[in-house]
């Protein structure tokens, strides 16, 4: 019979593996978050108060870029708009709790901690009445804790990186390889294809807008290659 | 607009997403072309946020063989595809602009 406490720990357990995939990108994003300008309490203060990879790190180019707020904002919310169908895919799972625990794992609920708690979920050997959401408590801490860590470290040590090493580079890589896990099938490709020619295309345009209209034409040539 | 501020939004944002329908879930439906085109929000961001500052470093289109920066991306490119491991895709990517700086400054 699994507790609150044997759910917790191997939530943790389950989480491992991808919190040494994660370090490194924390670090990158706290050295990168400097050298975009941005002061290091606002920096180390976002891996708190948004807790999000990916709309960490565009946030940051767009920073460096001089991108005003109303872009960020609004390429914020494109880059986070899978939330909603994490939070579409928990939400059977999470209905019997109390409000609580909803906003906790909401706060919580990253790609890496949502991929090994919905696993779980779906397991069908676990008996329905385990306290399952110890587990994704567990998950979504692991990584939480590491993500803070390894930001203030990078932030740290960051500053004391020359600019020869052109540390910024590493963020179109980290982008790069991303994209390749992202690439799962035709329809998925033609995606990609679609919205780099249309952010080369469209680079001119002021204030960065180039980054949505690709995401925006992407969408709709994914769906239409998936139609064919 | 302070750093502060944006960062405030984004938080508001990114929380707003993530516990949008594990409250709402039965109470409002979206439309299922919605959900279809979500899976290609990773593909299209990604590759977009990928090409503009490797083809165009300098603001301009530079397809040149003079851009170390499109050269040893597409050799992680070749990495990324054949392997698909972030660290090494970032690792050799670097290692070769490096190389590629040292070899002509």
């Amino acid at each position: 019979m699994s507790s609150p406490r044997s759910e917790f720990l191997a939530g943790i357990r389950a989480e491992l593996p991808l919190l040494l995939g994660v370090t490194p990108f924390g670090l990158i994003y706290g050295a990168l978050a400097l050298e975009a300008g941005i002061p290091a309490g606002p920096a180390l203060a976002m891996s708190s108060l948004v807790f999000a990879g990916s709309a960490q790190f565009v946030a940051t180019q767009l920073f460096s870029a001089g991108a005003p707020a109303a872009v960020i904002l609004f390429t914020t919310l494109v880059v986070n708009l899978r939330h909603i169908l994490y939070s579409a895919s928990m939400a059977p799972h999470l209905r019997p709790l109390r409000p609580i625990w909803k906003w906790l794992l909401a706060y919580l609920l990253t790609d890496e901690a949502y991929a090994v708690t919905i696993t779980h979920y779906g397991a069908r050997d676990h008996p329905s009445t385990a306290p399952k959401h110890w587990y994704a408590l567990g998950a979504g801490l692991a990584l939480w804790s590491t993500w803070q860590t390894s930001t203030a470290a990078g932030i740290l040590l960051g500053a004391q990186i020359p600019p020869v090493w052109q540390l910024d580079f590493a963020l179109p890589l980290t982008f790069l390889a991303l994209l390749r896990a992202s690439l799962t099938d035709r329809p998925a490709v033609a995606a990609a294809v679609a919205a780099g020619v249309t952010a080369v295309l469209a680079a001119s345009l002021p204030f960065r807008v180039g980054l949505v209209l690709a995401a925006l034409v992407g969408m709709a040539v994914g769906l239409w290659a998936e139609r064919r | 607009m302070t750093p502060w501020l944006v960062i405030g939004g984004m938080g508001v944002i990114t929380f707003a997403t993530r516990l949008s329908l594990i409250l709402l879930a039965g109470r409002v439906t979206l439309p299922a072309i919605v959900w279809r085109a979500m899976r290609f929000v990773a593909p299209a961001v990604l590759a977009a946020l990928v090409v503009s500052p490797i083809l165009q470093p300098a603001g301009t289109l530079d397809l040149s063989a003079g851009n170390e920066r499109l050269l040893a991306a597409t050799l992680a490119g070749i990495v990324a595809w054949r392997a698909n491991n972030a660290l090494l895709t970032i690792g050799l990517g670097m290692a070769a602009l490096w190389i590629l700086q040292w070899v002509r400054p």
